[in-house]
């Protein structure tokens, strides 16, 4: 069993990185608007805001840890020129995927926005972190305050679904590919 | 004490207790950046001569750039809100519409279809 080098980091940064932020939106999207909520008891405990407090800065490291990793790691590769005369672009995504008319649209409409709209995402769950921390319990006491913030953490939900189903989709038509190879198991036959 | 009697009560006093200026001050800011962000996407892949100019790192190309010009647009706008309103109370329902509106406009700017209306 082997993998490339190319091959983990990408799946690190998609799998590592963007789909735990986009698993812990659930939980996000709950909490806050339990504390949104009109009728519905929103006053949060000391013990439960610290946890709020940690889950919103857990999702705000994994946020800009996969825009950056994917711009700046996997990107290049995926960007990648070939050398002129070579006919084989299996290691060339981009390349790959504009020399047929039955793939170029999943680059020039998918891949080109999926690496901009993600970038909304980090910046909206970031606010997010920063107000519900910097008003703590108190925020039930600003509604208006509260919906703006969920609102945002809505749309970041969705920048990072736009991100993360075509960066799925790309992975099945023009996977990132290369770097050294690693043996993670030798099998029998 | 156990935690839930340790539970925050509503009181009018705990609500001018703070401002909403700062919160305030983070929701617009995180709205213009978006929308700032969507504006240099624009205009990088419209203009040849743009796209060239936020090359900031040529293994990443133009992506580089417009990232970098977004962030700190997005930073300095928040600094700079978050002074004006650190102890202010403004009015967040126009402050929401705002941020969501120009949030949008981030969304739509960052949509190939809308590039190439403005010839990209």
């Amino acid at each position: 069993m082997e993998i490339t080098t190319h091959d983990l980091l990408t799946v690190l940064h998609g799998m590592g990185f963007g789909a735990l932020f986009m698993l812990a939106f659930s939980g996000a999207i709950v909490e806050l608007y339990r504390l949104s909520a009109p009728g519905l008891p929103s006053a949060m405990s000391v013990r439960e805001q610290s946890m709020l407090n940690f889950y919103l800065i857990a999702m705000v490291v994994l946020a800009w840890l996969t825009v950056f990793s994917g711009a700046y790691v996997i990107y290049p590769w995926y960007r990648a020129v070939p050398p002129a005369g070579i006919t084989d672009l299996a290691d060339y995504p981009r390349r790959l995927l504009l020399s047929s008319g039955k793939t170029s649209q999943w680059h020039n409409l998918g891949m080109e926005w999926k690496e901009h709209a993600a970038w909304l995402a980090p910046i909206a769950i970031t606010m997010v972190a920063y107000v519900t921390m910097k008003y703590g319990r108190s925020i039930i006491n600003h509604r208006k305050m509260r919906v703006g913030v969920l609102a945002f953490t809505v749309a970041a939900f969705v920048a990072t679904g736009i991100a993360g189903a075509f960066g799925a989709f790309l992975s099945k038509y023009a996977p990132v590919r290369g770097g050294e190879v690693i043996i993670l198991m030798g099998g029998g036959k | 004490m156990t935690d839930r009697q340790k539970t925050a009560v509503f009181t009018q006093a705990a609500e001018t207790d703070k401002p909403n200026g700062p919160g305030a001050a983070a929701i617009l800011a995180a709205g213009i950046g978006s929308a700032i962000f969507g504006l240099v996407t624009l205009a990088s892949e419209v203009s040849g001569a743009i796209g060239r100019l936020l090359n900031f790192y040529d293994p990443v190309g133009p992506l580089s750039g417009k990232t970098t010009v977004g962030i700190i647009a997005w930073l300095i706008v928040w600094f700079v809100l978050a002074r004006l309103w650190q102890k202010e109370t403004v009015n967040m329902t126009s402050v929401n519409i705002a941020a969501l509106m120009l949030l949008g406009v981030g969304f739509l700017l960052t949509f190939p279809p809308v590039w190439e209306l403005f010839g990209g």
